[in-house]
C-alpha cells in the first residue's frame, strides 16, 4: 500500500515522456548544462550497462571508452536536466547489467553485444 | 493551532526545475477526528484530543465509553494537542485535516526513532575510539578514559557511555512542506522523519 502512496506522489514527476531504450542499447544522452546564466546542452553517447530503481529514483548507467579510457555517467531518468534520449543502436543481451563490460578491453570485446539488424530495420531508431 | 497525526509512508525523491534532486518523506496525514475538548474552565488549559484511523479491532471498554461519548467510531491513534489562547474553537466531532499546513511552510515531525539495541559510543554519541596503529590492541572502539582519579573519585552524572540507542521519540525541527495533496491527505516535506514506515507521526507548525 505505501508503495503505491510513493508513488502517487511521484506521479507528477514521473509523467516526462521518455522513449524507449533497454540495458546494452546505444544511445546518446542531451544534458542541459548550466554556465552561470547560460545554458547549453551537452551529448553523452554510450551503451546503457544498467537501468536501476523505480518511481523518481530511476537511474541508468552509459558507459564509453573515450580515448582508451572508459567513461561512465549515470543519469536520473526522470531528471529535468536530461533534455532528449536518443536510441542509436539495439542491443542483444543476455544478463540485466553489463558491468562485465568494464573488464573487456578492445574491440572483440565490446562486440559482445550483437546489433540484432532485425527483420524490421530498426524503425524507431 | 492544533497539530495534525500521521503515518509515515516512505522516502523517495524529486526533482525541482534546476534538476536537483530533493530527499522527502510521504506522510500520510488526517483526517483526524474531535473526539475531546478542553477547556481553561474545565481542565485548566485549552487543548483538543484528536483521533485517527478509524478501527473496530481492539478497543477496551472503557475507550469505547470515551469515544460513545464524543459521539464517534473508535480510533487507532490519539494524541492531545494543546491549543494557545487565540486560538480557533474546535468543536467534538471536527474534522482536521491537512489542509492546515500550506506549500513552503515548515513544520514539525514527532515521532518514534527506529531501536537501535545496546550500542557503543561510537554509534551512540559519534566518539572517535581509540588509535587504529602504533601497537595498539583492543582500544579501537573504546571509550577512553571516563573521568579523573582520587578526585572525584566518583564518575560524574551524565557521563556518556554505551548503552541503548534509539526507539526514543524525537522530533525533527522546521521540515519544509513540498507538496500538500488534500485529496489523498498525502504530506510530503523535505528530508527524513525519525522511525520506520507505518510510523505514527505528530506534525505541528513550527514556530516563528
Amino acid at each position: 500500500m505505501s508503495d503505491a502512496l510513493i508513488r502517487k506522489v511521484e506521479k507528477e514527476y514521473t509523467s516526462k515522456e521518455i522513449p524507449d531504450f533497454n540495458v546494452g542499447d546505444t544511445i546518446k544522452v542531451s544534458v542541459k548544462i548550466r554556465e552561470g546564466e547560460k545554458e547549453r546542452t551537452q551529448v553523452f553517447g554510450g551503451i546503457v550497462i544498467s537501468k536501476r530503481g523505480k518511481g523518481t529514483g530511476t537511474s541508468f548507467t552509459v558507459r564509453k571508452v573515450s580515448s582508451g579510457v572508459g567513461v561512465e555517467r549515470v543519469f536520473p531518468l526522470y531528471s529535468p536536466n536530461i533534455d532528449k534520449i536518443e536510441r542509436v543502436k539495439e542491443g542483444k543481451i543476455r544478463r540485466a547489467k553489463l558491468y562485465y563490460l568494464r573488464d573487456k578491453v578492445g574491440k572483440s570485446a565490446k562486440v559482445k553485444q550483437k546489433k540484432r539488424t532485425t527483420s524490421k530495420p530498426s524503425s524507431n531508431s | 493551532m492544533a497539530g495534525l497525526i500521521g503515518k509515515k509512508i516512505g522516502m523517495t525523491r524529486i526533482f525541482n526545475p534546476d534538476g536537483k534532486s530533493i530527499p522527502v518523506t510521504v506522510i500520510k496525514a488526517g483526517p483526524c477526528k474531535v473526539i475531546q475538548k478542553k477547556t481553561e474552565k474545565k481542565d485548566g488549559y485549552k487543548a483538543v484530543q484528536l483521533g485517527f484511523e478509524p478501527t473496530e479491532k481492539r478497543i477496551n471498554k472503557p475507550m469505547l465509553g470515551h469515544f460513545k461519548k464524543a459521539g464517534l467510531k473508535p480510533f487507532k491513534k490519539i494524541r492531545e494537542f494543546r491549543l494557545s489562547v487565540d486560538d480557533p474553537d474546535y468543536k467534538v466531532g471536527d474534522t482536521v485535516t491537512i489542509e492546515m499546513f500550506n506549500v513552503n511552510e515548515k513544520i514539525n515531525c514527532t515521532s518514534l526513532s527506529k531501536g537501535k539495541g545496546f550500542t557503543g559510543v561510537i554509534k551512540k554519541y559519534g566518539f572517535h575510539g581509540g588509535p587504529k596503529t602504533h601497537g595498539q590492541s583492543n582500544k579501537y572502539r573504546a571509550p577512553g578514559s571516563i573521568g579523573s582519579s582520587a578526585t572525584p573519585s566518583r564518575v560524574i552524572k551524565g557521563m556518556k557511555m554505551a548503552g541503548h540507542k534509539g526507539a526514543k521519540n524525537t522530533t525533527v525541527k522546521n521540515l519544509k512542506v513540498i507538496i500538500v495533496d488534500n485529496e489523498n491527505s498525502l504530506l510530503t516535506v523535505k528530508g527524513t522523519v525519525p522511525g520506520w514506515k507505518g510510523n505514527y507521526v505528530l506534525l505541528k507548525k513550527a514556530k516563528g
